[in-house]
């Protein structure tokens, strides 16, 4: 698997523009998610990562061009961890179950939910704690069970919100690494960041957009300055270790 | 003994411990959902509004005047919604403005006019005298009806309570539960305005719901505890306003505020941390910038 996407088109976007009443944050957006694909969208604050991510959801509409999507596409989104109160009043069971909502009527879930439950757990290697309360997670549990969330409703797109915005070193490694299992397992995975090494870096392709896409490719064919300063608006220095690029300020431009 | 079986042996008394009750057992069912959805605001302006509905509905609706306010709260109810969703005005701003008016509007109509129905007072307060046979009714056809909506659409209420982004983007339509919930709130604002009064009613479906998240971390066990809470407060809190001789709706609230009390200095630091975020709004991918 390249991560570059060559199988069947998922969704594709093409001349799309979007934006928020009169303002328009994507302008002329010409690109696709295919099976097989493991992408990184790239950009500052404010440059439309997260309208991008809408788009493929689906739930914003464009303001000019089309999009088009497989039949019966079946997405899971996975939100940044901030956005929910942590002390509401749930076990990580009750979150993970939520994804089964279109599905029953009834509240309370049957042996084989409960079951398809705590397999997805034990797959994200929380199992132990299903019956915990949310807020005694730590960060890279949390993560791991919006993870679980996403994964019981079998997506075969992936759609992920700074996934490692905000957590520490080692849960970044360990996401990165249960991302590209999944997308190992056949599933398509989009996901914004801002995170140049610690992140894009280390993905089979990027997406680099400020408000349209300056660049796509693998990371040696995007991550050079040219580009960075195309999307980031400053000059930063590439360097190589061990085959992956390495991104530095460039004190001399700064100074 | 005597002395507290003394006021069982009045008819409209036990009426009222029955209305009270019930309506203390529905407000805190309901405000579970008000509460963690962070809209204690909501209950508040809404009863206000249809309070408004209340009055107008007397002079033109005569007497279906109940029915007329009903669907005056329900379209305050919407009207809310709307606003605060479609423009830049955000919802507190948008309830503060049609609550308010309507609010306004049903004081201007009760002093111009008067009433056939309940006082002045006692809407705004609560009252248990001239409950009638249909308000008992109407409050238990609410009650079940609130019940039945909550248990067949429990897993997507709960979804849209704690993640509406996510919900949306898993198929649930969210602007449909929030209406769905707006109207089962319209509805039970309604069916207690006349024993808690217009200006208790947000307590109501917020006290005890806040006291049972302090009590327990299971959203299954604060639907339970919030709704016993409630009923507990409203029938001490009857009982009391007899002896009192103090408006109903002003006595079960103290009565809820008591209790919160003693909860607090039990439960301490750890109580009031899980209410932490109970007011807070969220934005995400979903549904805002």
């Amino acid at each position: 698997m390249t991560g570059t996407g060559v199988g069947e088109a998922l969704v594709t976007l093409t001349d799309v523009s979007a934006g928020y009443g009169n303002t328009h944050v994507l302008h002329d957006i010409n690109f696709a998610v295919r099976e097989d694909q493991f992408t990184g969208i790239l950009g500052p604050s404010g440059a439309g990562k997260t309208t991008m991510l809408r788009l493929l959801l689906g739930s914003l509409k464009p303001q000019s061009g089309t999009i088009t999507r497989a039949p019966k596409l079946a997405v899971s989104y996975v939100p940044q961890l901030e956005t929910v109160d942590w002390n509401f009043p749930i076990t990580v069971f009750e979150c993970v179950l939520m994804s089964r909502t279109a599905r029953r009527i009834l509240p309370w879930a049957t042996p084989g939910e409960k079951a398809d439950v705590a397999s997805v757990l034990e797959r994200l290697g929380i199992g132990d704690l299903a019956h915990r309360h949310i807020r005694e997670l730590s960060g890279g549990q949390q993560q791991r069970m919006f993870l679980a969330r996403a994964l019981l409703r079998k997506p075969a797109m992936l759609l992920l919100d700074e996934p490692t915005s905000g957590v520490d070193f080692s849960t970044r490694h360990d996401v990165l690494h249960l991302l590209a299992d999944l997308h190992e397992d056949g599933m398509s995975i989009v996901l914004t960041t801002h995170d140049l090494n610690g992140m894009a870096a280390h993905l089979p392709h990027l997406v680099c957009v400020n408000h349209h896409v300056v660049a796509s490719g693998t990371p040696q064919e995007v991550i050079t300055p040219e580009v960075l300063e195309g999307t980031f608006g400053a000059r930063m220095e590439v360097l190589q270790h061990l085959g992956v690029p390495v991104v530095v300020d460039d004190s001399r431009a700064a100074g | 003994m005597t002395s507290i079986l003394e006021p069982l042996q009045f008819a409209f008394f036990q009426k009222g411990l029955l209305v009270a009750a019930l309506s203390g057992a529905l407000l805190g069912f309901i405000g579970v959902y008000i509460v963690l959805r962070g809209m204690s605001y909501i209950g508040h302006g809404l009863s206000h509004a249809i309070f408004g509905g209340f009055a107008a509905m007397q002079l033109f609706a005569a007497e279906l005047y109940v029915v007329g306010a009903g669907f005056w709260g329900v379209l305050s109810a919407i009207s809310i919604t709307a606003v605060a969703r479609r423009s830049r005005v955000g919802a507190d701003a948008a309830i503060g403005v049609i609550t308010t008016a309507s609010f306004a509007l049903g004081v201007a109509l009760f002093a111009k006019f008067g009433t056939s129905g309940p006082s002045f007072e006692n809407a705004l307060f609560g009252s248990i005298l001239g409950i009638s046979a249909a308000q008992i009714w109407g409050l238990v056809g609410v009650s079940l009806l609130t019940v039945a909506v909550v248990f067949l659409r429990y897993r997507v209420l709960l979804f849209t309570t704690f993640d509406p982004d996510v919900a949306q983007a898993s198929g649930v339509r969210v602007a449909r539960v929030e209406a769905l919930l707006m109207i089962i709130l319209s509805l039970a604002i309604l069916a207690t305005l006349t024993v808690i009064g217009v200006t208790l009613v947000a307590a109501m479906l917020v006290i005890p719901a806040v006291i049972a998240r302090m009590l327990t971390n299971s959203f299954g066990r604060m639907l339970a505890l919030s709704t016993g809470i409630g009923a507990l407060c409203g029938l001490v809190g009857m009982y009391l306003s007899y002896y009192a001789s103090v408006p109903s709706g002003t006595m079960i609230v103290l009565v809820g505020a008591a209790v919160f009390l003693v909860v607090l200095s039990i439960t301490g630091a750890r109580g009031l941390r899980r209410t932490a975020g109970l007011d807070s709004h969220r934005e995400s991918v979903g549904t805002a910038r």
